[in-house]
This record gives structure tokens, sequence and C-alpha cells, in this order.
């Protein structure tokens, strides 16, 4: 039997290696609030979905989640194409309007729809263990546990499977479209794994932790290697490290679950931001004492005799 | 793979027609049609804002054109993008991007693999002797963001090199690199055309012109003149593309007239 501990623990796992596989391409791409964005704009998705099957059903959620991310995309891309308006500026308009539109509704339709704000926003993972998924009268275990595995398994597929076009279309969209590979499905599976995986972390840690663990663990991988495989099992593994130990630090310090591991992703970055090897700033200092010990003005003109 | 048995043998490798690209009602690119055909090293010149990296952006179907189309072998762009490789600005990409050069090169072999297909033992083989080719295979661990400009340049080169493609679109290759690098790119290009390429190259420097290309488009926002160097570089079509700016062109064009003079007296 799977203690109640336990499954909290899977649970976070779970979530920070899905973060950290598809948010490796999202910072990469330099879309990094592309993560925010969906995690804010698929509310009225999750709503709607809610009041048309009136349940907590989660396959029609994460249909309507899904279908509310790549519309932010798509209207994202849209505006900034066709108006004179910059990339970002229309990322901002087009998430905080479809979450405003997400709050509207649940504030409407209160009476019908049985989730609150504060649970949108923060999360709660300690309940997972009691939100079980029962199936033909068998007890089949936490019902988010389910639903995350089967979304890391999209993910590690869709990546397996597109790996050299998801690399190419992150280093260069415009290389990847002269190559001729399929630039649009790639864009679109990428936004759409995104849309899941946000969706299906939600309940556990909330949609601004969300946004933590797709961006954080990334960047904090990227300050230590130079190889792209490297950098998303570095990921991965700052990931999963930021949800056990953020685990344990919650239970010391009696706090939030979701918080502590943001908390964790931070002190990881700031502990590898200082003391990286190479792009750290002691790298960075230690390399430049080197240079001045070697000063290469006196090695290119040496003082005549 | 033979590339040339793609299309008719009668149709010329790179045709662009009616091609008119406009940013916010601007036109930046007006009505431009050419045709080029094998075995030709063209380079594209004209004033800044002239259109040059529009053109070669607009005819890869980068940028939305206002109307026009290309035809490759007589065949529309989207089947036949494996036969055109394409080298961006240098500066058009991430340099700090976490890959290594092999990487990069590997990416030529792209357009040959189906989805999902991964590189083998054969295109990573192709990939080094690309490498090899631009005296850049000691480099091949490296990150790319540990090179200089012009070895970044020659690993652009030695990737669209990867791609064993018919035709090479290029832009600006020759743009900031040293004088070494320089040499080993325009002597690869003529070797690129002597294999019977289609070799066109968005060029800034008029005065290397006359000696390492064969095929000139001399371009501001309409095609002033296209044609072999000997027949389109001449004083009127110059003025016309760059304008009031006589005196240095005048006094090019006379150089270059005695560097042909002092090249044809050696021979």
């Amino acid at each position: 039997m799977i203690t109640s501990t336990a499954w909290v623990i899977i649970t976070a796992i779970l979530v920070a290696t899905s973060c950290a596989l598809v948010g490796t391409f999202l910072v990469m791409r330099k879309m990094s609030l592309m993560g925010d964005a969906i995690a804010h704009a698929v509310l009225p998705g999750i709503v709607i979905a809610f009041l048309l099957t009136a349940s907590r059903n989660t396959f029609p959620m994460l249909i309507g989640a899904g279908l509310f991310g790549l519309l932010t995309v798509w209207l994202t891309e849209a505006l900034s194409k066709k108006g004179r308006i910059f990339h970002d500026a229309s990322m901002g308009i087009v998430f905080t309007t479809l979450f405003a539109i997400g709050v509207i509704m649940i504030s409407l339709f209160a009476a019908n729809v049985d989730i609150d704000q504060e649970c949108v926003l923060y999360g709660e993972i300690a309940y997972v263990p009691w939100d079980l998924w029962i199936w033909r009268d068998t007890n089949m275990g936490p019902r988010p546990v389910w639903i995350l595995s089967l979304v890391l398994v999209i993910n590690i597929t869709f990546i397996t499977l597109m790996y050299k076009e998801l690399k190419t279309y992150s280093f260069s969209p415009q290389l990847a479209a002269t190559l001729g590979l399929p630039v649009g499905l790639i864009h679109y599976g990428l936004m759409g794994t995104v849309s899941f995986t946000t969706i299906a972390s939600f309940e556990s840690v909330g949609a601004i932790l969300v946004v933590a663990l797709l961006i954080v663990p990334p960047a904090t991988a990227y300050l230590l290697t130079d190889r792209f495989h490297r950098l998303l099992l570095l990921a991965v593994l700052f990931g999963i490290t930021s949800a056990v130990g953020g685990y344990y630090l919650a239970l010391w310090i009696n706090s939030s679950i979701a918080g502590a591991i943001a908390v964790v992703n931070g002190l990881q970055f700031a502990l590898v931001f200082t003391l990286a090897p190479r792009y750290g700033l002691l790298g960075k200092y230690l390399a430049g004492r080197r240079i001045q010990k070697a000063d290469p003005v006196l090695v290119s003109y040496p003082t005549p005799k | 793979m033979d590339m040339k048995t793609s299309g008719h043998p009668a149709n010329p490798p790179l045709e662009v027609h009616d091609l008119t690209v406009a940013y916010d009602q601007k036109p930046v690119l007006w009505d431009i049609d050419f045709e080029l055909p094998e075995r030709s090293l063209t380079a594209i010149v004209g004033p800044n804002g002239a259109g040059k990296s529009t053109l070669i952006k607009a005819a890869m179907g980068l940028i939305p054109a206002s109307s026009g189309y290309t035809l490759i072998f007589g065949k529309p762009l989207d089947k036949q993008r494996h036969c055109v490789a394409y080298v961006p600005q240098r500066e058009s990409v991430d340099w700090n991007f976490p890959i290594s050069v092999m990487d990069v090169v590997l990416m030529g072999r792209y357009p040959h693999l189906r989805l999902f297909q991964r590189p083998g033992r054969q295109d990573k083989e192709i990939a080094m002797n690309a490498l090899v080719e631009m005296g850049m295979d000691a480099y091949h661990k490296r990150q790319i963001s540990q090179l200089s400009g012009g070895q970044q340049q020659r690993v652009f080169l030695a990737r669209a090199l990867a791609q064993d493609a018919s035709i090479y679109l290029m832009d600006e290759p020759l743009a900031g690199v040293d004088a070494a690098t320089e040499d080993v790119i325009f002597l690869k290009l003529k070797e690129l055309r002597d294999r019977d390429k289609t070799v066109v190259v968005v060029h800034h420097d008029l005065q290397s012109v006359p000696e390492n290309f064969d095929r000139a488009m001399l371009l501001n926002l309409r095609m002033v003149a296209c044609g072999p160097v000997s027949d389109v570089f001449s004083e009127k079509n110059l003025q016309k593309t760059y304008g009031g700016r006589l005196n240095i062109l005048s006094q090019m064009i006379e150089e270059s007239r005695q560097q042909r003079f002092v090249r044809e007296q050696d021979s």
C-alpha cells in the first residue's frame, strides 16, 4: 500500500518532469512566457468543459484547456502579424482577456461550478491522495497521478519522435522552414503539449507555480551545459530534486508544498548562477583572473630589451 | 540521390516570376522576374535597402509575397525544398544555443530524412566530409558560440554542403569574415558551380564581383539588370542601381577593367 506521502511526492515528480521537458523547448525558443500565458488563458476552457459536462471529469477539461491553449497561441500570433502591435504585448492582451473571461464565468456560474479561484491559482497537492479514481468499484489510486502519467507519456513520445524537428525549430524556425521541416506541426504540437501539461499540473501546483516549473529548471540547466540532450536531462533532474526537496521543506517549515517547490527551484537557480564553472558568476570571475594574469598586451607586445 | 532527375531537364533550376513584396503596403521588391541556369555563380548586388535579402527570403517562401511564385526545376518550391540549400545571415540565429558544430552541420541532412527519422552513420560521414571541405573538422565537437565569425560562416556553409542540394541561396556569406576565410569561401563557391550547381550569393563588395562571379543581378527595388557579369556590369547599369554616387563607381569600374587587362596580359 502506497502511503499518502508517497502519492504526493509521486505527483510532484510527475508534474516537475513533464514541465521540465516541454519547458526546455519553450525556454530555448525564447517563448518562456508563452507558458505563463497558456497557464492562465486555459481557464475559460476548463469552465466551459465544466458547465457542459456538469462534472469534474478530467478529459473534457483537458480538451477544453487544450483548445484554449492553442487559441491563445494563434490569437497572439494573428494579432502581432496583422496589426501594429509587438508580440509580447499581443500575448499580454490575449491571455489576460481570456483569463478574466474565465474568472467572470466562475463567479457568474458559481452555483454550478465546483472550482474556486484559489484552487486554480495555487493548487493543492496535499489533497491528491484523497482524489481517488474509482473504476468498477475498484480503487485505482489517485486520479491526478493517472492523468499526469498520461501527459508525461504523451510528452516523452512527442519529444522522442520529433526530437530533431523540435531541436532545429528551437534553434531557428527560419532554418527549420527552409529545411522543409513541418514547422506548423512542430509549433502547434509543442504548444499543445504545453497546454496539456499546464492543465494537468493545474490542480496540484496551480497556474502560477506551473510557470516556475516550466521555466526555472531549464534555465538552471542551461547554465551548466552546451549540449541539448544534456540540457533536457539536467532540467528534468532539477525539476525532480526540487519536487522532492520542496515536499520536505514544506513539511519542515509547515507551509504550502507547491510554494516550497518553487522556492527550491529558485534556490537551485541562485546556487548554479553563482557557482557554475563556465557560465556562473564564480566561473566568469576566475576566467577573468586567468586572463589578467596572462596579460595579452604583454604577450603580444613583449617589452624591448 | 540525384536531384536533377526530379524535374524535367528543359526546366531551369531556379525561376522566380512576378515577385512583389510589400511591408505595410510599401513595396520593397517590385515585379522581379528571372531564371538562372545550371552551373552558374550569381552575385545579387545593390545598395542598402535594395531588397537583396528580401529577394532570396521571399523566393524561399520565408516571408509572404504580395504576388509571384518560385519554380525549382519547373515544380513548386514546397515539393522541391530538399533541392534548395539556404544559408541565412550569420546574425539570424542564436549562437549561444546549446549545440555542437556537428549538430548544426547534421541539420543539412534533415531534408533527406523522413519525419521522426534520426540521422544515421552515413549522414554523420557526409556531415564530417562537409566539415573537412570547409577546414572545420577539428572543431566538430565545439559548442557553436566558441567560434569566430569566420568559423561560424564556414560551419553554415558546411551545413549547406551536407544538404547536397542543386541550388544554393546564400545571404551575405562573406560579411565580416577575414581574408583567409574569404578565399576558402570563394573557392568553395566556384567549386560548387563547377559541380553544375546553381549558386546565388547576396554580396556587398562590388569590387570582387567581376573576378569571382560569372553572373550578376543588379537590384534596387526593381531588377535593373540580370545576366553575365561582362554584359550587365556597365557604368550605366551600376549608376542606375546605385544612383548618383558616380565617382566611386566609375573609379571602381576603371580598376576592374585594369585588373582584367592585367590578367589578360598575364595569360
